[in-house]
């Protein structure tokens, strides 16, 4: 595994999601070699990072374990906040620092806050959703907890590749939407495969007592889809920015609703439901 | 005592996200993510919402010419919206008209 030296002579790792590569500086070597192993397919050596992170390792602070995750802009800053971590970062300098616990869950939390930090600005979004490329596109299955998102990854037929089964990535890009695959696991814990493929249609599951699939009306796609869409921050700007993308996203994407039983038979469903809406 | 004039004006805030979907609004205020999808005619009431024209002249040129509703109808379901609308910071409403979208305005009761 590629460890990158960096100027300040702090060894750094390069995690590239979703073509945005954010180097994470941290002395510790254990630390060093846990992030390559967490983020083993999406760590390169050849992307410049356009964004750097010192990571400070820091022993748990019993008294905020249980605080919510906090996520603030002010003059100039962003804050991250949780009760295993603190981070800022400075977008104009593209430059922060991660103090935290050494554990890989924490940095896995930063980084998907600064993600979608990201991607509010770049048309795109983080969401609760498993996804697959199949057929030269993405599918995607969103729902709440227990609807069957983690089901689908799980049922994929070998000609399908994961790309996540628990937070999709969606990032716009001039020939339209792709999704990439992410690093960030979920119940299966495995981790999504780093391709970038063109989203072809947004399932919303419900599991039920047949296979079917159903048109939904835009303004029930974009509730549905802006209930899935993972945003913590408090800034008026950027909710703005999310909510134009998820219509955007609408009316760009087919948005179908996916009734199924939970067995192998849905992705027969899913594989001519999908190649139907090109 | 003479009753005291009871004109009420709305306007929309700027610290929300519009957009028109299928006949109906939707609108996202960016404070606290709220969402909040709007039928016909509260879109129209929303439209119309400059904070120039009093409301109860929006319901009568916007609400009650266009659609078979009973002018008293019309106001007390206005005056619902607005009160929704207006509780999650998505209208500002004034006794006053109201210069520039999103300008401070005085609540009234």
């Amino acid at each position: 595994m590629a460890t990158v030296s960096t100027p300040s002579g702090v060894p750094g790792v390069i995690i590239e999601i979703g073509g945005l590569p954010v180097r994470l500086r941290v002395s510790d070597p254990e630390f060093i070699a846990l992030l390559q192993e967490r983020y083993a397919g999406f760590v390169t050596t050849t992307s410049e990072p356009r964004f750097e992170f010192d990571i400070d390792l820091q022993p748990p602070d019993i008294d905020y374990q249980d605080r919510d995750v906090e996520v603030v802009y002010d003059a100039g800053k962003w804050s991250f906040a949780r009760g295993d971590f603190y981070a800022e970062w400075n977008p104009a300098a593209g430059r922060g620092r991660i103090r935290q616990t050494a554990n890989p869950y924490s940095i896995d939390s930063v980084m998907r806050i600064l993600h979608t930090l990201l991607l509010a600005r770049e048309s795109g979004f983080l969401l609760h959703a498993s996804s697959a490329a199949a057929g030269g596109r993405a599918v995607l299955f969103a729902g709440v907890s227990g609807a069957g998102k983690t089901t689908m990854a799980r049922l994929a037929p070998t000609s399908a590749t994961l790309l996540t089964d628990e937070v999709s990535y969606v990032r716009k890009l001039p020939e339209g939407y792709f999704a990439y695959g992410t690093p960030f696991v979920g119940e299966l814990n495995t981790p999504g495969e780093n391709l970038k493929v063109p989203v072809g249609v947004l399932y919303l599951l419900r599991q039920g007592t047949e296979n079917k699939v159903e048109a939904v009306a835009d303004a029930v796609a974009i509730q549905a889809l802006l209930e899935s869409i993972l945003f913590f921050a408090r800034d008026s700007e950027l909710v703005k920015l999310v909510f134009e993308t998820a219509a955007d996203f609408v009316r760009q994407v087919p948005v179908r609703k996916l009734t199924f039983l939970p067995d192998a038979r849905v992705w027969e469903l899913v594989l001519r439901d999908s190649a139907s809406q090109r | 005592m003479e009753a005291a004039s009871q004109k009420r004006y709305v306007v929309r805030s700027t610290q929300i996200a519009a957009r028109a979907v299928g006949g109906e609004m939707m609108i996202m205020s960016a404070k606290d993510s709220t969402l909040f999808t709007l039928n016909e005619v509260a879109t129209a009431i929303w439209e119309a919402a400059d904070g120039s024209t009093p409301l109860d002249q929006i319901v009568n040129q916007k609400v009650c010419a266009a659609f078979e509703v009973a002018p008293s109808v019309a106001m007390s379901d206005a005056e619902d919206l607005v009160a929704e609308l207006s509780s999650h910071g998505l209208l500002l409403v004034s006794d006053q008209p109201i210069s520039g979208s999103g300008s401070p305005a005085k609540e009234t009761p």
